[in-house]
């Protein structure tokens, strides 16, 4: 059983060429077009009665408005309200895609790194863009922290930029890395109960790793939530910086 | 020395590099919880700095994950 195998892109439509590249219907573009419609329906869906006193389904998205709100107002401030939508409709994909990636024989769009990293240069670009529209020439401010010795200025400025470019990479690559490396990991143990079965009077032992199979099952759907959330919370941090250069 | 057996030895010897980030990680979060559990009230304003400093931590084991990365399958 190859563990690389479960991402591996298939061509589902061919929809043409533009020159050299091929435009087609993936299944990764299926999978996203059905997190999406799942992340529409759930939500229309729970908020059609609109009632005072909610519902269950109701109530439980109103939880994770709420908490997605108050990550916001904690690392943002009550300006950062104004991205809430954005923040709130990446953490709601990224949590979808992440949790449909862990059913067996899906397919997880968040293991490509060409998805997280179209994510993270667009929170990138936010930054920026909106940093340079509000705060003009002051955004600059961010890459000199107050309080800095004269002759240690230099340096500082130099490791602040390295950091501020470094971000749009560690925060694509950390989503990627960790979905990746955790399909992986359950595809080689699930591999092992095989290997075991296929071995023999080994074959007694087989439950073991079926049993770390399970246990790494809900310690991904752990990864698949925090991950989310700290893809959404590293947002706002971000885009805190936009909005208050001065630190 | 075989230069591709090299480079799986350097791929492997790349990833040590995370070790670090777990120590680092570990110790974000474990101190964090040392001064959260002193002073509960505090602990949820300094969510966003816990998360910066994981971020900042971390970063540095996704860097070493990155040379192993290109390693094997770019270089």
């Amino acid at each position: 059983m190859n563990p690389i195998e479960q991402f591996e892109l298939s061509t589902l439509k061919t929809l043409g060429k533009l020159g050299s590249y091929n435009f087609a219907f993936t299944n990764s573009a299926a999978y996203m077009i059905l997190s999406f419609a799942i992340i529409a329906g759930v939500t229309l869906l729970a908020m059609r009665g609109n009632a005072l006193v909610p519902g269950r389904l109701q109530s439980s998205v109103e939880v994770v408005y709420e908490f997605m709100a108050d990550t916001v107002r904690q690392s943002a401030g009550e300006e950062g309200m104004k991205f809430f939508p954005f923040v709130f409709s990446l953490f709601a994909f990224i949590l979808v895609c992440n949790l449909i990636g862990i059913i067996p024989y899906t397919f997880s769009v968040t293991s490509q790194i060409i998805i997280t990293a179209s994510l993270a240069i667009l929170v990138f670009a936010i930054v920026i863009i909106y940093g340079f529209y509000k705060n003009g020439l002051g955004f600059l401010k961010l890459f000199a922290p107050s309080g800095v010795p004269g002759w240690l200025m230099p340096l500082i400025v130099v490791i602040e930029v390295i950091s501020f470019f470094a971000r749009p990479l560690s925060l694509s690559v950390r989503l990627f890395a960790n979905m990746l490396a955790g399909h992986m990991a359950l595809s080689i143990i699930a591999g092992f109960v095989t290997l075991l079965l296929g071995a023999g009077v080994w074959g007694i032992l087989a439950p073991l790793p079926l049993a770390m199979t399970v246990a790494l099952e809900a310690l991904e759907a752990l990864v698949a939530f925090l991950q989310a959330y700290v893809f959404a919370i590293l947002t706002c941090i971000y885009l805190n910086d936009a909005l208050h250069p001065h630190h | 020395m075989d230069p591709v057996a090299a480079k799986y030895i350097a791929a492997g010897l790349a990833c040590l590099g995370m070790g670090g980030a777990a120590i680092g990680v570990g110790s974000v979060f474990g101190q964090f919880l040392s001064g959260a559990l002193r002073n509960p009230s505090a602990a949820d304003g300094q969510q966003g700095r816990l998360f910066l400093g994981f971020a900042l931590a971390e970063a540095f084991g996704i860097f070493s994950l990155l040379i192993a990365l290109l390693l094997l399958f770019v270089l």
